[in-house]
């Protein structure tokens, strides 16, 4: 350590430590109040995409049958996840639905008209995981369709493959859950916590990590004490309880909380030897390894003001958003619906959406909670540099992106934003910064796709004009060929015609002698 | 023996000298950014924008005769991209901001002549004579030459649908940014 390292070291930490904000959490009574079931709905609309990367490639027909946890669409491409029948009944339509997404966009979905009962496919039988070898437990993943449960929905097999071939050490369940009004992990590892804790010694089996941490936000003491009590018998599994603060669910920074080090800027966690996963993705390796059935039903927190009766329930993928509030009993129309949390989640353009893989909560809204408040300039009063849980500059960055100077807000690290909301959140003049951030992104990733786009056109009219040109070539060659045929067939012809005169001159000789 | 080896070497280096120092003194200048500027235009030389293909229109950028919105493919994103390389501001009032284009072909009335598959500079189009043609999404750059080729007007431009994958957030509508400016 430098000398100018070590006087700095004496100021305190380098990583500032006020990162972050504290929002009511308004996660009780719903997260109190036991689970429910759903009953059946009579319609699924289960989304071919409901992961991050290529959309699942559908494999039943109209008009068949399934049951339920039947493969009705596999996985194509590098990047994907299967999809399975949530219950038995009949496809009846492969088509176009509203995406729980704020755009109002559709996307394909197979819709499975129910057949009321429940019916399972053969799941296997069922063998000991530590006995199969790391690769086959991140086949059988796959195979199940599990993807990150947390939000991002990145599939997980491959994130158990990444963390195999980067040689991590420690496996990091995220039970953060730092987003308000959202208990489905809260309420998972209170109920589930020796299947949550089986799914981590699976998944420490396919990792090759010699230990798993568990951060448990401490506004959760029931899930902390049930997962330290499940995790008892195993040492190699420590459960944490980490300060209650957003973003601590992102994994950068539980990371960071957990293990003290700080994930560089462009870098990931699996680069210092750690990988990052829910807990409800433990969960779901479990009843895939175990039991063999897929990701096929989620726990869907269903909160907000202008709900009857809150609380969680266990949700069968691709059931309609309406009738699930229909479950719940809405108090009032509410003013805004928001699928996952309030800083990060998506407001949906109205309730006839499915509940995909990735849905964590169905917030009802009423108006008072989602007041929508008219932004007023910019004070530069700094709060939001000292919420920002990256050390970014938000009210810089934006300033920028207001006037298209996207090239600016990407020298002030705009690529290390996670969208988390913190600045939107604390500013006084309401100025929506994390509108702005998004807005930027898509716009660079926008300018990203035409620049590919570009270089493919190039590519395309190069080998166009190649073409032509091989073309032309090939037809002279041709007319060359051809000619010099005829010319040979001519020769030939006259080189008969003179045999054939001098075969027949000897016989006139012959006859005038 | 050796008086040939001399000569021949003696008139190699003088003839050198001499192309170089040709070669220099009657350089034919040109201008450096029209090789930068052809590089980034689309390059399938589809003259919508009126100039004998992509390098006539990078030299016309270069030498202030065309705006940098003169590439209806290009698009916004060529625009900018132009005035920054040129640090001038661009003015986009004149570029529609409809978003990229592709050419589809109505399938019914399509009668197989092979004559937009001839003008398409990046080959997007499939088909052959007396079948029915089709254009290959990622392959079109929007140009708009096989329009009008068209008899039986087949062809139609059609904005890129917009799909999930591709949506984009909006800017923020506020009245914030002249605070900042």
């Amino acid at each position: 350590m430098g000398l100018i390292e070590k006087v700095f070291s004496l100021l305190g930490p380098a990583i500032h430590t006020d990162w972050g904000v504290h929002p009511a959490d308004r996660k009780r009574p719903a997260a109190d109040s036991p689970v429910r079931g759903l009953p059946l709905p009579e319609r699924l609309h289960v989304p071919l995409q409901q992961h991050i990367g290529a959309a699942a490639r559908p494999i039943m027909l109209v008009g068949q049958t399934v049951l339920k946890g039947q493969l009705i669409a596999e996985a194509q491409g590098a990047t994907s996840a299967a999809v399975h029948a949530p219950t038995s009944g009949i496809v009846t339509a492969i088509g176009d639905i509203s995406a729980p997404h704020p755009s109002g966009l559709s996307f394909s979905a197979v819709t499975i008209e129910s057949d009321g009962a429940d019916r399972w496919a053969d799941t296997g039988a069922s063998v000991d995981p530590f006995s199969l070898p790391p690769q086959e437990i991140a086949r059988r993943v796959a195979a199940a369709g599990v993807v990150g449960l947390g939000g991002a929905t990145f599939p997980s097999a491959l994130k158990l493959g990444l963390g195999l071939r980067a040689k991590i050490h420690t496996l990091i369940l995220n039970g953060g859950e730092c987003e308000p009004y959202l208990s489905c992990d809260d309420r998972l590892m209170r109920d589930c916590a020796t299947e949550i804790v089986d799914g981590i010694r699976i998944m420490l089996h396919a990792t090759g990590a010699t230990r798993a941490l568990v951060g448990i936000e401490d506004n959760k003491p029931e899930a902390i004490a049930s997962m330290t009590a499940a995790a008892h018998d195993f040492p190699d599994i420590k459960v944490r309880s980490v300060p209650a603060r957003y973003p601590m669910g992102s994994e950068k920074h539980l990371f960071s909380e957990l293990t003290g080090q700080e994930v560089p800027a462009d870098g990931r966690t699996t680069d210092l030897g750690a990988l990052v996963h829910n807990v409800g993705t433990a969960w779901a390796v479990h009843e895939a390894l175990r039991q063999g059935r897929p990701l096929v039903e989620r726990l869907v927190t269903l909160n907000g003001g202008a709900l009857e009766r809150p609380g969680n329930i266990r949700v069968p993928i691709g059931t309609l958003v309406e009738d699930v509030l229909a479950f719940a009993g809405l108090r009032s129309e509410p003013a805004r619906l928001v699928m996952g949390g309030p800083m990060m989640g998506n407001r949906l353009p109205h309730a006839r959406v499915p509940v995909v893989k990735g849905t964590s909560g169905i917030l009802a809204l009423t108006a008072a909670e989602a007041a929508s408040l008219e932004p007023g300039p910019c004070i530069r009063c700094s709060t939001c540099v000292r919420a920002c849980p990256v050390g970014l500059l938000p009210l810089e960055m934006s300033a920028r992106i207001g006037v298209d100077d996207l090239n600016g807000a990407v020298a002030l690290g705009l690529k290390d934003c996670i969208a988390c909301g913190c600045c939107s959140y604390v500013c006084p003049s309401r100025i929506p910064l994390v509108h702005y951030f998004n807005h930027a992104k898509g716009e660079l990733a926008a300018q990203g796709r035409a620049q590919l786009r570009n270089e493919a056109a190039k590519r395309l009219a190069a080998a166009r004009i190649e073409r032509l040109a091989r073309e032309a070539q090939e037809k002279t060659a041709a007319a060359a060929r051809r000619k010099a045929e005829r010319a040979a067939q001519k020769a030939a012809e006259k080189a008969a015609a003179e045999a054939a005169q001098q075969a027949a001159q000897p016989a006139a000789e012959e006859t005038t002698t | 023996m050796i008086a040939a080896i001399l000569s021949v070497t003696l008139l190699g280096i003088a003839l050198g000298f001499a192309l170089g120092f040709a070669a220099r003194k009657f350089a034919v200048e040109t201008d450096a950014r029209v090789a930068e500027i052809g590089a980034m235009m689309p390059g399938t030389n589809c003259g919508q924008c009126g100039y004998p293909g992509c390098p006539g229109a990078a030299a016309a950028i270069a030498a202030g005769e065309a705006t940098v919105t003169v590439c209806p493919p290009g698009g916004k994103a060529l625009a900018t991209a132009l005035a920054a390389k040129l640090g001038i501001a661009a003015d986009l009032s004149g570029v529609s901001d409809e978003g990229p284009k592709i050419a589809t072909i109505a399938e019914e009335i399509c009668i197989g002549c092979c004559r937009c598959i001839k003008e398409c500079p990046t080959d997007a189009i499939v088909g052959a004579a007396k079948q029915i043609h089709a254009v290959m999404r990622e392959a079109c750059t929007g140009c708009g030459n096989c329009v009008d080729r068209c008899p039986t007007e087949a062809v139609k431009m059609e904005p890129v649908p917009v799909t999930l994958q591709h949506w984009v957030w909006p800017k923020p509508q506020a009245k914030v940014e002249q605070a900042w400016a």
